[in-house]
């Protein structure tokens, strides 16, 4: 295991300048791939950094961190045995893809509970922290927190989901220095502790953002879920520069003030997505260093989810757990525990980058934060694409302003009914409309977002809220007001144009109607992502 | 052979003349015959803890006994005790070699465990059984080498044989499975924990994983000769060291408890059961210190709770 020197001395992220000898750089396309020749002498490709390496003791590292808090009191000195314990998580939309068992949050949750039942804690509720995301499947549940937690929580209704409609169920803790409502789960918010348990995938997670988001309702969210707030964050990802989470923090002083006292535990994972070993392997490789055997199975791999029907090959996809490993875990006061996070978070994910370009390129994977164990819909392309791909910078965007993103996906004009059915209706009906973020904002959200038929979805199915769809329309808000023109290749002809971005057949033809907008002979970035990256841009 | 020869039977093959000749040969062509004064050196013992296992596991034996446990064995504990196999995730930050150390009811526990255990430990592992039983003889011997991978481990007598030749081998990569009890049970109850996976944990440094057998009583218990299928569980406890200056004895104590613990963990939930081993208040393996009866009636007290197999009523 030492001797690979892939996880010994991890190489960091690289910016490669394409050269007529550069081969064919991989796009991830939805549930398949596609291998791209970019122009020779003005592309250039950012690769992630390797792996960093995990923690040597995950289990000793928890355990140190969780007796030896962040400005904080060892946690066994938190525990007394008549007190109220809440213990929050974050929910399905974290990592991605899902990771193999054992999940950090198990690992954590045990240790946690083995801890309050040192302590004698009788009173304990686990809550999935998810918003106004679907609710959790007992499967999901069990496989974010073992069967040992499971069995021993669920049976007396100990472990459930957040549900911000919940009219008893939801407390007001004030306004904050803006006049932003503040709300918290009613359990959360009367417990002696809320020991919240985090899992940062990338840097916009964590911090105040878990717990006046996570265990928020419609009335909280609303002050940062909008356009205003999207179109000022440059970008979401880098905290300090958002506006988002600016507001998180501030209705963070209102929880700090009138809520329940907070424990906040946060890791980070390294960028083992698709492991050093394995079908999958390739896809975390250089092209240039691909041996025979990656080419046959990349090649295998490829012809094979070519000819599947799409229920298989989404049962492959959403079947794959990655081996990601924990590579730092920080718990006590929130904001000092989420700075460490960042820097942790940062180390793996940054990569210095000079300049901007007039082109940037990348491919769209199976899965984004809204669609585990479900479908990549045209909604979520524009999400994942605009929203959090565009947003993977630190300084400014990689893209210049005006400039050309060409993504690669199939976005086909699909829906799961269960889990998006206000997606169905905000394709069909709002965006029929418009695409204006301020102007659906302003004439259809509140509509959706107090529709009963919705709500009551989202209560008692696994239905994302009626609101949902419009936050991940503004989640690209910024990327919308900034760019020139968006260019989807291979996706469906309808469903793009809905979108109101243009559809391309080949790269190339891409390349060919982006000139229109940036000029002959565009500089081109190409973003090889995942494995997760953050370009540092200079 | 003359009255062969009288009453016309065929002559012997060349072979059979062959053998006769070599017989014939004299010393030293052939063994020599001990005097009749002088006592006869003790013939070199062949079984029980002499038994010499290391052909067990060459190269050929382990794939005939990785064949035997992927095929056969495991189709029959699935067909026997349909197992539910428990915490197998508390070994996913182990690495190298370690000592599992179970409780021990029926001669199925082996066999239920090396289809339990996961890889990378299952194929490499080796299994302390009774010199006396398991290796009485040179057939049983031979057999419990091949399918389980066994190594005698004596428990009548005091030698440091066993203890050597298990570190030595602990010390080469090997995975050790041991039922510290030193026997099944006799009445259902468990018995005390002896020091050997304590001791050998303490000598080679390698974690001891407790694990917790139930079930395995109701299908083969002590005394039965037939199998009757009924439902078990496996229940892997998190790796375990000694402790600074923990000798031996308290350290097999302490696996004790953590087998008691995880008994617990099968029979209520987790939670109940970690509240209850902090305060030292884990039922024990070993049962109520009453005699007779009072004994087995407590022993219907432990129910298995969890996710029954088999729903024998609609849940309403």
């Amino acid at each position: 295991m030492a001797s690979d020197p892939r996880r010994s001395a991890p190489r960091p992220g690289l910016v490669l300048d394409v050269d007529r000898s550069t081969p064919p750089v991989l796009f991830h396309h939805g549930e398949g791939f596609r291998l791209e020749k970019l122009p020779a002498d003005r592309s250039r490709i950012i690769y992630p950094a390797e792996p960093l390496p995990g923690l040597p003791d995950p289990d000793e590292s928890i355990r140190q961190a969780l007796l030896n808090p962040i400005d904080d009191d060892p946690l066994p000195e938190l525990l007394t045995p008549n007190m109220k314990l809440t213990i929050a998580f974050d929910d399905i939309s974290l990592p991605l893809p899902s990771m193999r068992k054992p999940d950090i949050r198990q690992r954590i949750i045990e240790q946690v509970l083995d801890m309050a039942a040192a302590a004698g804690v009788d009173d304990i509720h686990l809550i999935a922290a998810l918003a106004l995301h679907r609710r959790m499947t007992e499967d999901e549940l069990r496989h974010a927190l073992g069967d040992r937690v499971y069995d021993a929580f669920a049976p007396q209704g100990a472990i459930y989901n957040h549900d911000a409609e919940d009219p008893d169920g939801m407390v007001e803790l004030g306004l904050t220095r803006h006049d932003e409502q503040v709300t918290m789960n009613a359990r959360a918010a009367e417990s002696d502790l809320l020991i919240y348990v985090n899992l940062n995938i990338v840097s916009m997670d964590g911090g105040w953002k878990s717990t006046a988001t996570g265990l928020s309702g419609y009335s909280g969210i609303r002050h940062h879920h909008n356009v205003a707030t999207m179109q000022k964050s440059k970008s979401f990802m880098d905290r300090h520069k958002s506006e988002l989470h600016h507001s998180n923090w501030r209705q963070g002083e209102v929880i700090k003030a009138n809520g329940p006292r907070i424990f906040q535990i946060e890791t980070t994972i390294n960028n083992n997505t698709f492991g050093y070993d394995g079908p999958m392997s390739v896809l975390q490789k250089r092209e240039w260093e691909w041996t025979a055997k990656d080419r046959a199975t990349f090649i295998g791999m490829k012809k094979g989810l070519d000819v599947m029907p799409k229920a298989a090959k989404r049962a492959v996809f959403n079947g794959w757990k990655a081996p990601y490993e924990l590579t730092s875990v920080q718990a006590g006061d929130v904001e000092k525990v989420h700075e460490v996070t960042l820097e942790h978070c940062f180390k793996q994910h940054l990569v210095p980058v000079e300049g901007q370009t007039d082109v940037l390129t990348f491919g769209l994977p199976y899965i984004c934060p809204y669609n585990v164990n479900s479908v990549m819909n045209p909604i979520l392309v524009m999400c994942l694409g605009l929203g959090y791909f565009f947003n993977m910078y630190r300084g400014r965007p990689l893209v210049r302003e005006g400039g050309v993103l060409i993504m690669s996906h199939p976005t086909p004009w699909e829906f799961h009914p269960v889990h998006h059915p206000s997606y169905i209706d905000f394709f069909e009906q709002v965006l029929a409309d418009t695409t204006d973020p301020l102007e659906l904002e302003a004439k259809y959200e509140k509509q959706f977002a107090e529709d009963e038929w919705y709500i009551h979805l989202y209560r008692n199915s696994y239905a994302y809220h009626g609101v949902h769809p419009f936050y991940m329309w503004y989640w690209g808000a910024s990327a919308l007001q900034h760019l020139g023109r968006v260019i989807i290749v291979g996706g469906d002809e309808r469903a793009v144009h809905r979108l109101g971005f243009q559809r391309a057949s080949t790269m190339q033809d891409a390349l060919e109607m982006a000139s229109d907008v940036v000029g002959p002979r565009p500089s081109i970035t190409h973003l090889h992502n995942p494995p997760i990256l953050m370009a540092d841009v200079t | 052979m003359k009255l062969a020869r009288q009453i016309g039977l065929p002559k012997l093959p060349a072979a059979f003349s062959l053998i006769r000749r070599f017989r014939a040969l004299p010393f030293p062509y052939r063994a020599p015959s001990t005097p009749r004064g002088v006592r006869p050196l003790r013939p070199k013992a062949r079984t029980g803890a002499d038994y010499d296992t290391a052909w067990s596991r060459r190269t050929p034996a382990r794939m005939a006994r990785a064949a035997i446990i992927e095929g056969p064995m495991r189709l029959a504990v699935s067909g026997l005790a349909a197992p539910d196999r428990r915490g197998t995730d508390r070994l996913a930050a182990t690495s190298g070699p370690v000592i599992f150390a179970a409780n021990h009811h029926s001669h199925l526990d082996t066999p239920l465990l090396l289809t339990s255990i996961p890889e990378p430990w299952r194929h490499k592992m080796i299994v302390g059984a009774a010199a006396d039983y398991f290796f009485g003889t040179r057939i049983t011997a031979t057999l419990s080498s091949l399918i389980i991978g066994a190594i005698p481990i004596e428990r009548t007598k005091v030698g440091r044989r066993s203890a050597d030749l298990a570190a030595e081998l602990i010390g080469d990569g090997w995975s050790l499975l041991i039922f510290p009890e030193g026997g099944r049970s006799p009445d259902g109850w468990g018995q005390p924990f002896r020091g050997g996976a304590a001791f050998l944990a303490s000598k080679t440094g390698v974690p001891v994983v407790p694990i917790h057998l139930e079930g395995t009583g109701r299908i083969l218990r002590k005394g039965r000769a037939l199998p009757s299928p009924s439902t078990t569980s496996v229940t892997f406890g998190r790796p375990i060291t000694p402790a600074d200056g923990e000798n031996a004895t308290r350290f097999a104590a302490r696996i004790e408890r953590e087998v008691a613990a995880l008994a617990d963990e099968a029979s209520s939930d987790w939670y109940s059961a970690r509240v209850r081993a902090h305060a030292s208040e884990s039922p024990t393996l070993t049962g109520p210190a009453a005699n007779g009866w009072r004994r087995a009636w407590a022993l219907g007290d432990r129910s298995r709770s969890g996710r029954s197999r088999k729903r024998s009523w609609p849940n309403l």
